[in-house]
């Protein structure tokens, strides 16, 4: 890697040079491009002036002044908080119904319990900065050398020395490096999670700066601090010359230093201005369905809190009103001639006013104030249940499943559309060189899984002998193809392996292809010291896959300089291998636009050779007339591979003279080097003019093979009532092929095609008449679009599911304003889509339109940078933590090593988790109404005086003792039907996708639920204890025994509905719910046992009163059973009359 | 991953051994002839006992009025000069075997409103050294002169007045006052050196007037009273008769009628009663019981009849299929 000859890096890779520098130079100095950095003079008294911060990062929220004030302004964003905080400051005056202390403690707690989570990450975060500010790094000092200093020191506008393998400390601009041509090679990793090293140079104006850089000043005039990680535009000032700046020149902190001695820098952008602080930005929260209405129940349930206070209020004023009738006081024992505003007969409606306060907070019960933290818990443990399963678990590239966020989950069982990327995600990305067409011949015999569901639809038959048959087929291959298996070749054909194609008929024709290969690319090899083997870093895994096929074939690159490339190749005369050394001159690069890339080497015969490969679509017009010879076959050839879902490139070279290729050389350097705003244009020209005239090799066709377990899996979400939309960039062709392939298309299906690929649209694009195009393209989109709709429906009344398919061009009419809704019309209709020629804009733009018009849950899954935009837009995003590095996973809300883990991410934890938030919730206003209304009833016969029927910390307590731990329990543990029952019944998943469990009728009927329960204990409790003496020696039951009476009622029906209410009992639902019951009973002894100041109305009374009552235990037996027969009959019947799909389940299960 | 580890434990798995209750017809028909065959005995048994009370029951609020007060109910009452002595008999129904208890009821009377319930000190019940501890107590805290009540608060202020005296064939029937509050509230609640002082000595006498000799633990009419009752219809423990009362015997009951009631419109009845092992005299949780074991057994009798006449074919394969198939997915492969 050592030693660059003089040869600049600017000279051989064309286009990389000049990409970036674009129309924005301009704006330098303007709005957004104000940056001025004074380089290696931070002394220098205008640099002082512009006061850039210091390089002390702080990624913390809080600081110890602000957390405090900060983190409780967070906390009252939530209405529910403001509630709690409102009616806990109200509680220390007059009004409220019991001690102040035991409404604010539980708010405190959890207040508290939020502050201490927050401190604790905010604590870890401080951590990691103190680790990150105290780091060391080199900086030039006045006294002209380079010192140790610590990365919080280090200042906008330092020169900076990094060393090989260290990190960059900040945003720096490189001047040059250890090599001469001033390039470094960084790992991005914990930028985008890229591994692959990507290459920086510096301007050459730069690059031989070495020492004396005492004598180097210059300024930098650039955009501002932006989160753009891939631009960067600005202008360094230097010795009276402008030299624009790209992000080439840009090392950004995070990044490391490899494969190069060590860098000189100037600091550019410090702490929060870096372009990695900036993109820390949080991503949108993302709050679920299930939550969004729980808010809408909070809300009812506060209104139905107003109603009920409303009703003790005004009944509440009409009583006192009439304690003074006719100058006359009634209830003479409560003095109402000297009383307080709250009881003043004379001033009843503002005593009622005052009372309805009171009422708000005596019934504040209905509305839980555990539930929210509740819910985090639970969610919490759920994410900890999915990050555990060993079933998500991918083994090869060791990743579990990973929950990044927890506000997800039931989501996830309410998914209706999936939108998939299909690159990397349905397929592995790992690309594997299958077939070859060299010289109109084709070579290579595997056979791709399209090429197995096509014959699997031509057959027709019953799948199994086909099946039979190729599994034979691979296995009689195994037997003669034994040896070792190479990532990224699957290559099988004895007629040109191990050296045998020499004997083909156009050898020369053949070794030239497999030079190509070898050549044309931008990949590094590693060479392995001790077992002397070769991989290969590429950028991208096509491009491995040419590499290590070229290796395979005996052409063996081994080495790459800045300006040569060598190789191990076999001699066709000799038949032996000899190293052969190629002169690098120029690399042409690939671009999505260019879709080709070329090289021009120099051999060691000393003859210039352009080698190139690209897309058939620009490589069979660039071919010389006697260069044609095979074009027919191997286009024939194309058209097979593309149909068998491969990905083809066309091979070709051409001798260039050198006469040529000075002029060449010369038109070139001139398109670089001007100055005007075509520039681009110019240099695209020049490289046009040389990849001309070209000689046909081949083509080479790879494979991007689907993932494992991927056609059951899209087979089990689509009987699960799931819809998927794959939207991938390939051919019209290739995605059909895949769709057949991973079983998203079938045979019985009825395909609607709409494309722009029809004869009248291209005539008319020949014309150039761009109006007119988008005129006739708008028009028959719509006309497809209004048959395909006619199809669906003659294909629903015939039990035909359709599947829609097509292509970018048409989607942009098709989402285009007018069509927007009647394109999502019939595609809502079709059970699977395909938009294929998708761009990554257009990816995202389709999953907010899906997300809008159905207003449904949408899922989307992708592995690559390309998806982003979709992950964040679609409700729940899922990334695929797979080749093309961590951005997905980054921007995602879940990461699954592969594909087909969907199928039980969404199946068993989606269900699971869904099912268990709305039962939980249900649950939870069930408990609280049960309770809330007891209090309510109460007031009926305490002539609504606002005094509660229990002791205040038994009320307190309710929520935190005696029910929570069984609810939290349900919402973590349940199960309706085990993981495995899951997955065979997909259509379980429907109960959350039409949202069963979770509908208004389920909810009222819980809270009805609540309603009855309340009333029966209350009513059943007072006939039977309240009069009479409840004990053998006489004594009758107070105020103080009826409380603990019904509060042990309520606890006992609540807990025992929950054991009605769950399938699924462990030990732990037992542990729970039988333990809540019992230590309500050991709490009141020793809360009796306290002095009477502190228990107050609950002093001894069950150990005095209660437990030697016969009457106290046979009247809360009968009223806890009484309280669930309503519960249990409604679900027997239920169960018998019109079962759920779950129970179908279950008693199937049952039947055996 | 570096911070990672799988766990694999049934556990972390959700595979724990879990028991699947499921609501089969043959566990529901189970559950509810289980619970009738066990609520129709214990029924049976409470009313039994609840039966085998005896009560006599006497409201005397108006009966107690003279009839050329029928008008002006409140007036007399509170007149100082009336007579308010009011005889009443009560006949035994049947043999009452001591100790028999006597009780006042009253009704419509809210000692559970928020007013009054707070309207008493704890401590300055419990202890002489907070006696001037009057906080919650207005307006019956301080006298006139701004010297603490003891007890002060509504509750004390109101505290029941009417006396009776019971006797059988001109015989005085001793009623035992001793032994009617709760045993922890005598001892907790309220102090044995705690004596009244400036009760009821304002211009508005609310109830009874205490001995101010007495300290509060041992007042325990008092006691009684100040714990306060749930519900407005409320019965409190007046004494005890610790003889037999024999069946058909007249009891002559000689009642101080003190106590306004009649200003809130208020009833007033003079109980006696035995108790058994459930306590006094109330059918409501027998018949309750009864009731709905019976409902239990009727509804097992229907599911077993709906389960004879029209069992579900569960061997079906359309069982299992979902019974609104989602739009596009009329088969499935």
């Amino acid at each position: 890697m050592q030693g660059g000859r003089g040869i600049h890096f600017s000279q051989l890779y064309i286009f990389s040079y000049i990409q970036s520098f674009q129309d924005d130079h301009s704006q330098i100095g303007q709005k957004g491009y104000s940056r001025v950095v004074y380089c290696n003079d931070p002394d220098n008294p205008e640099a002082l002036k512009l006061k850039y911060r210091g390089n002390c990062i702080s990624t913390t929220k809080y600081t110890v002044f602000n957390f405090v004030p900060k983190s409780l302004f967070e906390q009252f964003r939530r209405v529910a908080n403001i509630y709690f905080l409102v009616a806990a400051c109200v509680s220390f005056s007059p009004l409220a119904p019991y001690r102040a202390g035991s409404i604010v403690l539980p708010l405190v707690v959890v207040i508290g319990a939020t502050m201490v989570k927050e401190a604790v990450e905010d604590w870890r975060r401080r951590k990691q900065d103190i680790e990150a500010n105290n780091r060391k790094v080199k900086v030039y000092g006045k006294d002209h050398t380079f010192h140790k200093t610590k990365w919080k020191n280090v200042r906008v506008g330092d020169l900076v020395r990094v060393e090989k393998d260290e990190f960059f400390p900040a945003d720096l601009l490189l001047l040059s490096s250890s090599y001469d041509d001033g390039i470094c090679y960084v790992e991005t990793m914990n930028l985008d999670g890229e591994t692959n090293l990507k290459v920086k140079r510096c301007l050459e104006a730069t690059a031989a700066l070495r020492d004396e850089f005492w004598k180097f000043k210059a300024i930098v005039r650039c955009e501002d601090p932006n989160e753009h990680l891939y631009s960067f535009i600005g202008n360094l000032y230097h010795e009276n010359r402008q030299y624009p700046l790209s992000p080439h020149q840009i090392l950004l902190r995070d990044s490391k230093l490899r494969n190069t001695e060590y860098i000189y820098g100037v600091v550019i952008f410090c702490d929060h201005d870096t372009k990695v602080m900036q993109n820390t930005i949080h991503p949108p929260s993302k709050r679920s369905k299930v939550e969004r209405k729980m808010d809408k129940i909070i809300y009812f349930l506060f209104s139905v809190l107003v109603l009920i206070s409303s009703i003790g209020s005004v009944l509440f004023g009409v009583q006192t009103k009439n304690d003074i009738s006719g100058g006359r006081y009634k209830r003479w024992y409560l003095r109402p001639d000297s009383t307080t505003v709250f009881f003043d007969p004379r001033r009843a409606s503002l005593a009622s006013f005052c009372h309805f306060l009171t009422g708000l907070m005596l019934y504040g019960y209905l509305i839980p104030i555990s539930l929210y933290v509740s819910i985090e818990i639970v969610k919490v443990l759920q994410t900890i249940f999915i990050n555990q399963d060993k079933n998500m678990y991918y083994a090869v590239t060791e990743k579990p499943a990973l929950a990044r966020t927890s506000n997800l989950n039931e989501d996830l069982g309410q998914v209706h559309t999936i939108l998939s990327d299909k690159t990397g995600t349905l397929t592995c990305n790992s690309m594997e060189f299958v077939k070859c067409s060299i010289a109109g011949t084709a070579y290579g015999r595997g056979v791709t899984e399209v090429e197995k569901a096509i014959k699997r639809r031509k057959k027709d038959g019953d799948p199994e002998s086909v099946e039979a048959s190729f599994d034979m087929e691979e296995h009689s291959g195994n037997i003669t193809d034994s040896r070792k298996s190479i990532k990224g070749f699957n290559f099988r054909d004895e007629r040109i392996m191990e050296g045998k194609w020499i004997n083909e008929l156009h050898a020369y024709v053949i070794q030239n292809f497999f030079r190509v290969l070898a050549i044309c690319h931008t990949a590094i090899p590693d060479v392995n010291k001790e077992s002397g083997e070769i991989s290969y870093e590429a950028e991208s895994p096509d491009e491995a896959a040419f590499v290590i096929a070229a290796r395979e074939f005996g052409f063996e690159f081994y080495e790459r300089t800045q300006t040569s490339i060598s190789l191990h190749e076999l001699d066709l005369k000799t038949g032996k291998k000899v190293a052969r050394a190629y002169k690098l001159l120029h690399v042409l690069e690939f671009s999505s636009s260019r879709k080709r890339m070329s090289v021009i080497v120099r051999n060691e015969e000393n003859q210039l050779l352009l080698l190139c490969k690209g897309a058939d679509s620009v490589m069979f017009e660039r071919l010389s007339e006697d260069g044609q010879i095979f074009e027919i076959e191997t286009k024939d050839h194309i058209s097979r591979y593309a149909a068998a879902g491969l990905r083809t490139l066309v091979i070709a070279y051409r001798e260039l003279g050198e006469q040529e290729y000075a002029i060449w050389k010369e038109d070139l350097f001139e398109a670089k080097t001007s100055v005007s705003a075509d520039r681009d244009t110019q240099v695209d020209a020049a490289a046009d003019k040389i990849e001309r005239d070209l000689i046909l090799l081949g083509a080479t066709a790879v494979e991007d093979k689907l993932q494992k377990g991927v056609p059951e899996c899209i087979k089990n979400l689509s009987q699960a009532g799931v819809k998927i939309w794959v939207l991938t960039g390939d051919k019209m062709e290739t995605a059909v092929n895949i769709g057949y392939a991973c079983r998203l298309l079938r045979e019985e299906m009825r395909q609607i095609v709409i494309t722009l690929d029809t004869p009248d649209i291209i005539a008319l694009e020949k014309q150039r008449d761009k109006e007119a195009i988008a005129k006739a393209s708008r028009e028959s989109v719509t006309m497809q679009i209004r048959e395909g709709k006619s199809q669906v429906i003659s294909s629903r009344q015939s039990c035909v599911s359709s599947a829609l398919i097509i292509d970018g061009k048409s989607l942009i009419f098709a989402l285009a304003e007018n069509l927007e809704s009647l394109f999502l019309e019939l595609a809502i209709d079709c059970s699977s889509v395909i938009c294929c020629r998708s761009s990554p804009k257009q990816k995202a733009l389709v999953t907010r339109l899906v997300k809008k018009a159905t207003g449904k849950t949408t899922l989307a899954i992708g592995d690559g940078a390309n998806d982003v935009g979709m992950l964040q837009e679609a409700d729940i995003g899922v990334g695929i933590s797979g080749v093309e590095g961590m951005q997905a996973v980054m921007a995602s809300d879940f990461a699954i090593g592969q594909f087909c883990f969907l199928e039980r991410l969404l199946l068993v934890h989606g269900h699971w988790c869904y099912r268990r938030i709305a039962k939980m919730i249900c649950y939870f206003f069930y408990k609280d109404i049960t309770f809330g209304l007891t209090l309510f009833w109460f007031e009926a016969y305490a002539s609504f005086s606002g005094q509660p029927a229990y002791n205040d910390w038994c009320m307190t307590f309710y929520n935190v003792f005696f029910t929570s731990l069984p609810v939290i329990a349900l919402g973590i543990f349940d199960q309706d039907v085990s993981a495995s029952l899951c997955l065979e019944y997909p259509l379980l998943y429907q109960e959350g996708l039409q949202n069963i469990l979770f509908s208004w009728a389920r909810i009222l009927g819980w809270m009805f639920n609540g309603v009855i329960s309340s009333g029966i204990i209350y009513f059943f409790i007072t006939s039977s204890v309240i009069h009479q003496a409840f004990r053998r020696d006489g004594r009758v039951a107070e105020y103080e025994v009826l409380g603990v009476t019904l509060y042990t009622c309520v606890v006992w029906t609540v807990n025992c509905q929950m054991a009605l209410t769950i399938n699924y009992f462990t030990w732990i639902q037992h542990f729970f719910i039988w333990g809540c019951i019992i230590f309500w009973y050991i709490f009141l002894v020793i809360y009796g046992l306290l002095p009477p100041t502190l228990s107050t109305t609950a002093y001894q009374v069950l150990v005095e009163a209660c437990a030697s009552s016969p009457l106290y235990w046979l009247s809360t037996f009968f009223v806890v059973i009484s309280a669930l027969i309503p519960y249990f009959s409604y679900k027997a019947f239920q169960i018998r009359f019109c079962p759920m799909y779950h129970n179908k389940i279950q008693i199937a299960r049952l039947k055996g | 991953m570096k911070d990672f580890f799988l766990v694999d434990s049934r556990f972390s798995q959700q595979e724990l051994p879990a028991c699947k209750p499921m609501l089969t017809p043959g566990l529901v028909i189970m559950a509810f002839i289980f619970i009738g065959t066990i609520f129709i005995p214990i029924g049976l048994v409470s009313l039994f006992a609840s039966e085998s009370v005896v009560e006599i029951v006497d409201r005397y609020d108006k009966g107690c009025i003279p009839e050329k007060y029928g008008k002006h109910m409140v007036a007399f009452i509170q007149s100082k000069e009336t007579n308010k002595t009011c005889l009443r008999t009560l006949t035994v129904p049947k043999l009452m075997k001591n100790p028999v208890y006597v009780y006042y009821q009253l009704d419509n009377f809210y000692q559970n409103h928020r007013r009054y319930v707070k309207s008493r000190n704890d401590k300055q019940l419990r202890s002489k050294a907070y006696a001037s501890e009057t906080s919650t107590c207005a307006p019956e805290a301080t006298t006139a002169n701004g010297s603490a009540i003891v007890p002060c608060g509504l509750i004390a202020w109101s505290l029941f007045n009417d006396t009776y005296g019971f006797s059988v064939k001109n015989k005085a029937l001793e009623v035992s006052k001793k032994n009617i509050a709760w045993k922890s509230d005598q001892d907790s609640k309220f102090g044995s050196d705690v004596f009244p002082k400036n009760f009821q000595s304002g211009g508005l006498i609310g109830g009874a007037k205490l001995n101010s000799s007495k300290p509060l633990s041992e007042q325990e009419d008092l006691i009684v009273w100040m714990r306060t009752a749930a519900l407005p219809t409320f019965r409190k423990l007046y004494g005890k008769i610790e003889v037999d009362l024999e069946a058909n015997e007249k009891i002559t009951v000689l009642i101080q009628n003190n106590y306004n009631t009649y200003g809130f419109e208020g009833k007033k009845k003079l109980v006696l009663s035995t108790t058994s092992w459930i306590g006094g005299k109330n059918d409501f949780l027998g018949i309750a019981y009864l009731t709905v074991g019976g409902l239990c057994l009727f509804l097992a009798i229907n599911f077993v009849l709906v389960y004879v006449i029209h069992p579900r074919p569960l061997g079906d394969p359309s069982f299992l299929s979902w019974n609104r198939n989602p739009a596009g997915h009329c088969t499935y492969g």
